[in-house]
């Protein structure tokens, strides 16, 4: 490490957090309006996202072609998202939160084992597209990932992209007003029922879209939505329920505390303590500073940054 | 506002749900003599393996049935009950590690250690409600799990081996299950009394209607810190009969899948309901062993089974073994 301040190391960091940050965004947007919406706890959106991790695979491997694997995997994923809120999702809208998260695991456990008959137990091969495999100069002595840099262009395109159609279109102002009043919004006559739908099929697209792009960065394998499941969690709570705002500062949030947790504490102890102690307390530090950040955050405001009921 | 509280059932305002009745109390006593008479067949029949199956489903009924305090009767859905069951489960191995055996000190050592958790945690927790709640107790699960990985000296991430503690004599398999069906008998005793205690019946009101039961003079928070409190000692202690059972200790132990899981066996067994934990304990660890034992893709059929539970029977497992609501 540099003896002065490591400002490379830092811009890196902030970089990786903001990638990280936009990709738990595009899981993070479909949680919240699913539960802002209809009030659905729904466990198996990790599912989700790791069958559009395993269908951007096949299919990437099927074409020849990453770009390709994504693009398709995407549809496929919408369809498996519809299919499963026609045929589980609808029967336990009006029970309690508690029963939904019984179904919804159920749904985790069978997807995990489905997924494990058909492609098996070892995690696939999910290679960076050749055209991004060589790192960027950013700044001199800085050179940072091309791929990470298309995924922080693509998050952040996508969530442009969602702020237009829930802002500006009939369809987002049909969603906006489900999350803060479903009932009210009933009553007017917009066909909830199928606007959901129409969300659910949506989050489940994003799902896929960001299993696939982080399919070469982690492993393709069964288990995988679950770790990210509970982030996607603690950002719309930090977030406030049902804002899709919410959602893309809680997920920014946590995805640069996280990372620059991780990167920044340990070394940062090393200097100050003892490294008996530094070398404990460092990475343990580091792994609970999202849920101190969440802590903080439900302590002082209990329905997040950007509350959408009154 | 929204008419739908939060995570509150509405199916779950049925009555107290109880063995009522000769039909009721016939079943417990048929059960309890099955229970205390199964180690005698087991001896005779080599059925080992199933003696420690009942022992692991007993100590997880009683997990839950302390979960099941908070969850059902106190409205509160904590996700982090497998922070006290760890903690009460690596307290066996850190003392033992540290070369105290006595069961007599370190079975309440695990038992307050749980405690004391949930008395910190409780406290800061309590004054959030719904999902707030569930994450906020997820959020301090996790830090404990964190802290007890960060454990170098004690196993870090690969756990630790718990031998079994001195009672004095020897506690082998046999001796363990007696041990853990009269803990749980008196657990159960215990939370009884406990529920149908005016303590008990405070607390159901406040999850009911927290305004109306403040107005009358009962305060949401003391009562529900106790029961929390409660629970989380009820839990810890069946923390400490699993690391006598698998004499080994893992962070896993304090993950949360492991407290999903709490939560999923009440949900199966019946929320609120008395015997939901012990029931949904024992319906998971059959539902897995069979399916288990037929198939290497196991989880499949136990997530079709789950899925039929919720979509057929709504008030859980115990729910149906009780019959029509009262």
């Amino acid at each position: 490490m540099p003896s002065g301040f490591p400002t490379a190391l830092v811009l890196e960091q902030l970089l990786n957090g903001l990638q990280l940050g936009l990709m738990l965004f595009l899981l993070a947007s479909g949680l919240t309006l699913v539960l802002g919406i209809m009030d659905v706890v729904n466990l198996a959106h990790g599912s989700l996202y790791m069958l559009g991790a395993y269908f951007a695979a096949t299919l990437a491997r099927a074409t020849g072609s990453f770009w390709a694997g994504v693009a398709l995997a995407v549809p496929a994923t919408a369809v498996v998202g519809v299919l499963l809120e026609i045929s589980v999702l609808r029967q336990v809208y009006t029970r309690d939160h508690l029963t939904q998260v019984l179904a919804t695991f159920a749904l985790i456990l069978m997807f995990n084992e489905g997924v494990r008959m058909i492609w098996g137990p070892q995690a696939l091969l999910l290679t960076v597209p050749q055209e991004l495999a060589r790192p960027v100069l950013l700044l001199p002595g800085l050179g940072y990932s091309a791929y990470r840099l298309f995924l922080i262009g693509v998050g952040a395109g996508l969530a442009a992209l969602l702020f237009l159609l829930i802002h500006r279109t009939r369809l987002g102002m049909w969603v906006r007003a489900g999350a803060s009043n479903r009932a009210m919004v009933q009553a007017m006559g917009v066909p909830i029922q199928r606007v959901f739908t129409v969300v659910f099929g949506m989050s489940a697209g994003l799902c896929a879209v960001a299993g696939g792009l982080l399919g070469p960065i982690l492993a393709v394998q069964v288990g995988m939505g679950e770790e990210i499941l509970i982030l996607a969690f603690v950002v719309i709570v930090i977030g406030g329920i049902g804002s899709v705002k919410g959602a893309l500062v809680g997920a920014l949030l946590v995805g640069i505390v996280d990372t620059a947790g991780r990167a920044l504490l340990p070394p940062l102890f090393m200097r100050l303590l003892p490294p008996e102690v530094a070398s404990n307390l460092g990475p343990a530090l580091a792994s609970i500073l999202i849920y101190l950040l969440m802590a903080a955050v439900l302590f002082l405001r209990p329905q997040g940054l950007f509350p959408v009921r009154t | 506002m929204r008419t739908r509280p939060i995570l509150v059932s509405q199916a779950r305002r049925t009555a107290m749900a109880a063995p009522q009745g000769v039909a009721g109390r016939r079943g417990l006593v048929a059960a309890g003599i099955l229970l205390v008479g199964f180690p005698v067949l087991a001896e005779a029949f080599g059925w080992q393996f199933y003696l420690n199956l009942i022992t692991r489903a007993m100590i997880l009924g009683l997990a839950c049935s302390g979960l099941n305090l908070v969850l059902g009767y106190g409205g509160l859905v904590s996700f982090g009950h497998a922070t006290y069951y760890g903690l009460g489960a690596y307290t066996v191995a850190v003392l033992a590690r540290e070369g105290i055996r006595a069961a007599w000190v370190v079975w309440p050592a695990g038992v307050l250690m749980a405690a004391f958790a949930a008395l910190l945690i409780g406290a800061v927790c309590l004054r959030t409600r719904g999902l707030s709640f569930i994450m906020i107790t997820l959020a301090f699960a996790q830090m404990v799990y964190y802290g007890v990985v960060s454990l170098k000296q004690y196993g870090g991430q690969d756990g630790l081996r718990a031998p079994r503690t001195d009672l004095g004599f020897p506690l082998g398999d046999v001796g363990l299950y007696y041990l853990t069906l009269l803990l749980l008998a008196a657990c159960l005793g215990v939370l009884w009394r406990v529920v149908h205690a005016r303590f008990g019946q405070a607390l159901q009101a406040i999850r009911d209607n927290e305004a109306r039961a403040v107005a009358i003079g009962f305060p949401a928070y003391p009562f529900q810190l106790v029961a929390f409190v409660l629970s989380g000692a009820i839990t810890g202690l069946a923390g400490v009969l699993m690391a006598h059972h698998t004499q080994y200790v893992s962070p896993a132990m304090l993950a949360w899948p492991q407290s999903g899981a709490f939560l999923l066996m009440v949900i199966l067994g019946g929320v609120g309901r008395f015997w939901g934990g012990v029931v949904g304990a024992a319906a998971m660890v059959a539902l897995e062993e069979t399916f288990h034992a037929a198939t290497i893709h196991w989880q499949l059929p136990v997530g079709g089974v789950l899925l039929l539970v919720v979509l057929l029977a709504p008030r859980g497992l115990a729910g149906l073994l009780e019959g029509r609501p009262r």
